[in-house]
């Protein structure tokens, strides 16, 4: 849906030349000029961004109440999230936006095979976040640290640089009833009522296991809010880059038929300032979720 | 400006021919004839709905359909209501009519964007047919957790025809905000505007403001339902009263996006049929944006009983008496503007006099409702549902169906019949008296909203109310009758049939394809009617050298 409206906004224009703009094919018949064209479509997209981050607002809004109300638990569980992916990614993303900017400035001169180089990166750097992206999430569902009552994690999850950077390995202050070899046999066998397995004793309740840094010693409750958070908030944001590399593939194509100059630039700045405004997002999301003291 | 002809040869109806031209047009007039059409279908949808409601409370326990049907019934009702034909319908369907028309535009500012909403707005609403169909939501309009997540209707299915919809909302409202920004022609000062272009621009504020909000949280809790993500559940360590913020953060300032444009709408009626300027201007224009401001402060007076502390039901409830502020001034000018003018009674004026009328109760019994001993009292009681239909049907449908008549033979290029629209809206203004006041009192002594069952002593209220719920549904089957009719057999319409100034009645009826031939040019403010006289010959009025 946001790329069908991205799209209708960078792009009023396609051609409709009803009353002789002729030295402008790129003049929508409603418009006076192609500066009034330009500033419509700006004052568009800018409009747009704003419902952008009213729409994200409502996640931050929710981060910064469960945060405040239970931080033990945000304290407890970011231990479970990898900062050097993330930091990668950050990383990944910043340089992605100096090449949209880059882009735009290439539009604006006409230099239109640094445009379409300079677009092609921004692409590739989006498919980088979202295979990161991919790599994080599949750690996440192997060691059952999902939202809600999906929350069931593997004794493996603790395997993280940032634990083990803080407590040294091999620490995991596990229960009696699972024993360091079952962890590495992928035991899920946790949750007090599904999953334990037949062989072993009595699993310890949920609430009692001593697992994770030595100050935790039982886990807080409700755990499975910071996930149901990191979830809601990197997958929505995960899904805005999937469209903005829709858009950027769109314009690629338009860009390697030479179509924008001088005289017409809109698309490719409105799309560098969407795709600023999801940078930035994770420029807020990376310290709240991965650098929590 | 364009000649003031009759001529219907090429206008936007006649320039393309089939379906096929409309369903992919780019054109504003056409897709707000869309809208109107799909949002007069949501209304019956929605109305039949009401007089199910209605029906079943003629007696006390069980009438015509089961408990768990009327849950159902009532919540198809709020939900078609609210989200399918007041919230888009005098925005998207008459403001896309005549907005760019008023402003001396060509279009609006993003014509794919602004077709692309209408079919965000028909995807949506196959949504809530789709949980309609299957096994039809029972939660209200208000989709409150936890009921919402653990109730075995299908929620998902019209939460998210809500979540679409509430994105065709921002479409159209970015749309109006830029293209009154950026669209208007020479001499189209801020304060030369249309009184309903102020009302419009104000509404797009909110829209763009408050609904990505509704839409984040409706997302929230089709997640939640979905896969049990725990936000909103409290067995999970969630908020339920979190949705609520949320939930009004949204849909209080959406009672100003269904409000506002009915200010606009009889802004424009009461100066033309009193053939007098506009009292007040500034006042009025202004008014609209401070409502759209206090509007998003206001929220938590739905939740003076959810748990909310005292200092900030305090703070809530004072913001909701200085919205009675800018209300008031609006219905002071209104009064002015009539006084010592000419008034002429036809159908368009009549609803406008009724929506001051009703909307006056509706708004001053808001009041009783922001005083929170009162409210503890009469919370959740037939109270509440009297005042917001006196301010929702009496108010916003008033409006629309004087807006509807105002504009009707500017876009249809038809004269309705004009004795059976006064007849009709003068059934439709006594039936809402009759449906909605006994309700009042029914809710001042007690009687719940959203129960099946009550007690005897409540049966003559209910019976009173459902009657004239019956008066008004007649009042709209003529209404509808003649409406369709006129557009075979009525008799053509002149440029300006009401003597209006703005700039649309300065076009032909219907509005040629390209609006204006060539860009209009503004000297004067909207309401000057000095140089229009009556023309017998044409039964419209004319300008003087012209």
């Amino acid at each position: 849906m946001s790329e069908a409206t991205t799209a209708d906004k960078t792009h009023g224009a396609d051609g409709h030349d009803h009353s002789g703009h002729g030295e402008f094919p790129f003049l929508a018949h409603h418009f006076d000029t192609p500066q009034q064209q330009f500033e419509t479509g700006k004052l568009g997209i800018w409009l747009f961004l704003v419902t952008e981050v009213l729409f994200f607002g409502g996640l931050f809004c929710a981060y910064a109440l469960y945060r405040s109300l239970h931080p033990e638990v945000f304290e407890y569980a970011h231990f479970f999230l990898d900062t050097k992916w993330g930091a990668i990614n950050t990383c990944v993303l910043i340089f992605s936006s100096v090449t949209a900017a880059w882009a735009v400035r290439n539009a604006q001169l006409k230099q239109t095979k640094m445009l379409v180089i300079n677009i092609a990166i921004t692409i590739l750097c989006g498919f980088g976040f979202m295979g990161i992206k991919y790599v994080e999430y599949s750690h996440k569902i192997h060691d059952g640290l999902l939202p809600g009552s999906h929350y069931q994690p593997t004794l493996h999850a603790w395997d993280t640089p940032a634990y083990k950077a803080k407590y040294g390995s091999g620490e995991h202050a596990t229960s009696p009833a699972a024993p360091h070899g079952k962890a590495a046999a992928h035991d899920k066998g946790v949750a007090p009522t599904e999953g334990a397995p037949a062989s072993e004793a009595k699993p310890v309740p949920f609430s009692e296991r001593k697992v994770g840094p030595h100050e935790f010693n039982v886990e807080p409750r409700n755990v499975n809010r910071f996930f149901a958070i990191y979830f809601c908030m990197t997958g929505l944001h995960g899904i805005h880059v999937v469209v903005g590399i829709g858009i950027w593939v769109w314009l690629l194509i338009r860009a390697s038929r030479g179509e924008f100059g001088p005289q017409y630039f809109g698309p490719i700045d409105y799309a560098a300032l969407y795709w600023h405004l999801v940078d930035l997002i994770w420029i807020y999301l990376f310290p709240l979720l991965y650098l929590i003291h | 400006m364009a000649a003031p002809g009759t001529t219907i040869d090429e206008n936007f109806i006649t320039h393309e021919k089939g379906l096929l031209s409309w369903l992919t047009t780019l054109d504003h007039k056409r897709i707000g004839v869309m809208y109107l059409m799909c949002v007069l279908g949501a209304f019956l949808l929605g109305g039949t709905a009401a007089l199910v409601v209605r029906t079943e409370l003629w007696t006390p326990g069980p009438t015509i359909i089961s408990h768990d049907v009327y849950n159902q019934a009532f919540t198809l009702h709020g939900a078609a209501m609210v989200f399918l034909v007041i919230i888009p319908g005098i925005p998207a369907a008459l403001g896309n009519i005549v907005l760019p028309l008023m402003l001396g535009a060509k279009d609006v500012a993003f014509p794919r964007l602004n077709l692309a909403s209408w079919y965000l707005w028909v995807i949506g609403a196959l949504f809530l047919i789709a949980s309609l169909v299957t096994n039809a939501a029972d939660t209200g309009w208000t989709f409150y957790t936890p009921y919402s997540t653990t109730t075995t209707t299908s929620v998902i299915p019209a939460v998210f025809g809500a979540f679409i919809l509430g994105f065709s909302s921002i479409f159209t409202g970015l749309n109006f905000m830029t293209t009154i920004h950026k669209l208007r022609p020479p001499g189209m000062t801020w304060f030369r505007m249309p009184l309903f272009l102020w009302a419009l621009y104000s509404t797009a504020v909110m829209q763009v403001l408050a609904t990505p909000v509704l839409g984040i949280t409706l997302l929230m809790l089709i997640v939640e339902r979905a896969v049990g993500i725990g936000i909103f559940d409290p067995k999970l360590g969630g908020d339920p009263v979190l949705f609520q913020h949320f939930f009004w953060f949204y849909s209080h300032p959406a009672v100003y996006i269904m409000i506002v444009p009915a200010f606009g709408v009889v802004s424009e009626i009461f100066p033309v049929f009193s053939r007098k300027r506009v009292f007040g201007y500034k006042f009025i224009a202004l008014s609209s944006v401070a409502i759209a401001i206090l509007g998003f402060l206001v929220w938590g007076h739905h939740m003076f009983t959810s748990g909310q502390s005292v200092v900030a039901s305090t703070v809530f409830s004072a913001i909701t008496f200085l919205i009675a502020i800018p209300t008031a001034i609006k219905v002071f000018n209104w009064v002015t503007t009539m006084y010592k003018g000419a008034v002429h009674l036809e159908t368009p004026m009549i609803y406008s006099l009724g929506f001051l009328w009703v909307f006056t109760i509706g708004g001053v019994t808001g009041m009783f409702l922001s005083v929170m001993s009162t409210d503890i009292h009469l919370h959740d009681t037939y109270f509440v549902v009297a005042h917001f239909h006196y301010v929702m049907m009496g108010g916003a449908i008033t409006a629309l169906l004087g807006g509807l008549h105002y504009w009707w033979p500017k876009m249809s290029g038809r004269m309705y019949n004009e004795k059976l629209g006064q007849v009709s809206s003068l059934i439709v203004l006594f039936g809402l008296n009759l449906t909605f006041f006994p309700q009042f009192i029914m809710g001042s002594r007690g009687m719940p909203r959203r129960y099946y069952n009550y007690l005897p002593e409540f049966q003559e209220m209910h019976q009173l109310s459902t009657i004239g719920a019956y008066m008004m549904g007649l009042g709209f089957v003529i209404t509808a009758w003649y409406l369709i009719v006129s557009l075979k057999k009525g008799r053509i319409a002149p440029a300006n049939p009401w003597g209006g100034h703005t700039l649309e009645w300065h076009c032909s009826s219907p509005p040629p394809y390209y609006n204006f031939h060539d860009a209009p040019v503004i000297t004067e403010g909207p309401y000057e009617y000095a140089d229009w006289t009556y023309d017998k010959k044409i039964g419209g009025y004319v300008r003087k050298g012209q």
